[in-house]
């Protein structure tokens, strides 16, 4: 029988609470009492104690401020490129029914796959993962904005045609808040993907940022401080996605 | 001439191959671009390289078997979860919760849990492949109309039977969505943990040919590899159209 009401959500609210705890119960008997080898599970205390003292130190900064220089550049790219080549494409249908398709198959494909040619292209610096975070991004921002632009209601631009709009005011006032909501969900999936694929780089080739300073650690098999980085990274990634999904909501419903 | 949009698109497309095969030709350090023209006619060369082909029958088995790992796991845990609203209720926010998390943060703990070999690539690609699987079942039972469990339940229909006969057929479009989304999730996977590993596998050779500065084969390597994926995806695309056509509501 489904519970009703508030008896109900409180009851979720508790099998989801008692899910986390089992788990972390779980983590410390298995680290402390079952003798599970350290190097596959450290000790959660020694996690929180190295995840505390990462934040006191500050020395994430420097790893921290290159990932997020990166992702800044790569989403910059990817917004700009991908509106104007987006909005380019949208004017027509013919070049709708041309250039969406590819640009859907070229998005289909694990674009990672290319990250070795960017390393040998850019090197193992910053700019490869700029150039793959700008390459991933691009294209669900591409195809939203043509979605966007492309598929406006006719009738709403014959309307502001025949009361005698100018071509700015029928971008403005037409075209651009049909188009906004469809193109701002795009940025966002641009955004996290590119954020993801960025990480992942620098997981795979790098000489630096968040990514490369886990593989390091798990390199130097410095198990807690490596789940602690893992932690934090986890954690800032989620304060990027609700900082962004905040602006998304917010640039719908001004 | 240009009355069909799929003229337009090849002439792009080719347009595009043609700067790329003149830039390698004339502009850029051969050390780090080749032209189209000679990757094509080396591939023979890149099978030929010694651990290649065995590269990608085994990177190939690992998509195999990640899929189907993907989907038998993601497709139990969604009917579990799904079919009852209490479970639904608990579960789904933690499972939305863990899709969210760039998992690719945890990538070297895979290397460390299941060594260098298949095992971890498997293993991350279903990590990768599963979530929406469960997410589109997860969907697609809770979009079955009350109506059509309750006039079968009235009619005496067994669980198994309302199972069968009412939820299945309903989460079909659903769960072929699921597959298609889940593969894109293998393949990302699967191809990062196999980028990632250096010292065997696909990962071994994008690495060697990198430090040999050897654009030819690099390009072939992934060429192969992005027809591949292509392939694969195409084939469940294909199959979500198919299944998903007959549904109408």
């Amino acid at each position: 029988m489904r519970p009703a009401g508030n008896e109900g959500r409180l009851a979720s609210r508790a099998v989801q609470a008692a899910f986390v705890v089992a788990l972390v119960v779980l983590w410390y008997l298995g680290a402390t009492r079952w003798g599970v080898n350290p190097l596959l599970l450290p000790n959660p205390v020694a996690v929180l104690g190295d995840f505390w003292a990462i934040l006191i130190s500050g020395e994430f900064i420097d790893d921290l401020r290159v990932t997020l220089g990166e992702l800044a550049a790569a989403f910059a790219i990817a917004a700009s490129l991908g509106t104007v080549a987006g909005y380019l494409v949208s004017r027509s249908q013919y070049r709708i029914r041309a250039f969406e398709p590819l640009f859907a198959a070229v998005y289909a494909i694990p674009i990672i796959l290319f990250l070795p040619l960017y390393v040998l292209l850019f090197g193992l610096g910053p700019a490869s993962k700029i150039a793959l975070g700008a390459t991933i991004g691009f294209f669900p921002i591409a195809l939203s904005t043509v979605a966007g632009f492309g598929y406006v209601d006719k009738v709403l631009l014959t309307a502001a045609r025949s009361m005698g709009a100018s071509d700015y005011q029928l971008f403005r006032y037409a075209l651009l808040p049909a188009a906004l909501p469809i193109m701002l969900t795009g940025m966002r999936m641009g955004f996290t993907i590119a954020l993801l694929s960025i990480i992942g780089s620098e997981t795979i080739a790098s000489l630096a940022g968040l990514g490369h300073r886990i593989v390091q650690l798990a390199e130097g098999m410095e198990m807690a401080r490596m789940f602690a980085y893992i932690i934090f990274v986890v954690a800032i990634a989620a304060i990027l996605n609700a900082l962004v999904s905040a602006l998304e909501a917010r640039g719908k419903h001004p | 001439m240009l009355a069909r949009p799929w003229v337009a698109r090849v002439a792009v497309i080719v347009v595009l191959l043609c700067c790329w095969e003149i830039a390698a030709r004339f502009l850029v350090d051969p050390m780090f671009l080749s032209p189209p023209s000679r990757i094509l006619l080396s591939l023979p060369e890149v099978f030929e390289t010694r651990g290649v082909p065995a590269a990608l029958r085994v990177t190939f088995s690992e998509l195999a078997v990640a899929f189907v790992l993907s989907v038998v796991i993601g497709l139990a845990i969604g009917l579990a979860v799904g079919l009852q609203p209490f479970a639904r209720k608990s579960f789904m926010p933690i499972i939305l919760l863990l899709y969210g998390t760039p998992q690719v943060t945890i990538l070297p703990l895979f290397i460390l849990y299941f060594g260098i070999g298949p095992a971890s690539k498997i293993a991350f690609g279903v990590s990768h492949g599963f979530f929406p699987v469960v997410v589109t079942v997860v969907a697609g039972v809770q979009n079955v109309k009350p109506i059509l469990l309750t006039s079968a339940r009235s009619m005496g229909a067994s669980r198994w039977q309302v199972l069968r006969y009412v939820i299945f057929p309903h989460m079909i479009p659903s769960f072929f969505t699921g597959m298609r989304l889940g593969m894109t999730g293998v393949l990302l996977g699967v191809l990062l943990a196999e980028l990632y590993v250096s010292t065997a596998g696909i990962g071994y050779f994008t690495t060697l040919f990198t430090q040999n500065f050897d654009p030819t084969r690099l390009f072939g390597l992934i060429s192969v590899l992005a027809a591949m994926a292509i392939v694969l995806n195409e084939i469940v695309r294909r199959a979500e159209v198919h299944f998903g056509r007959w549904h109408t509501d």
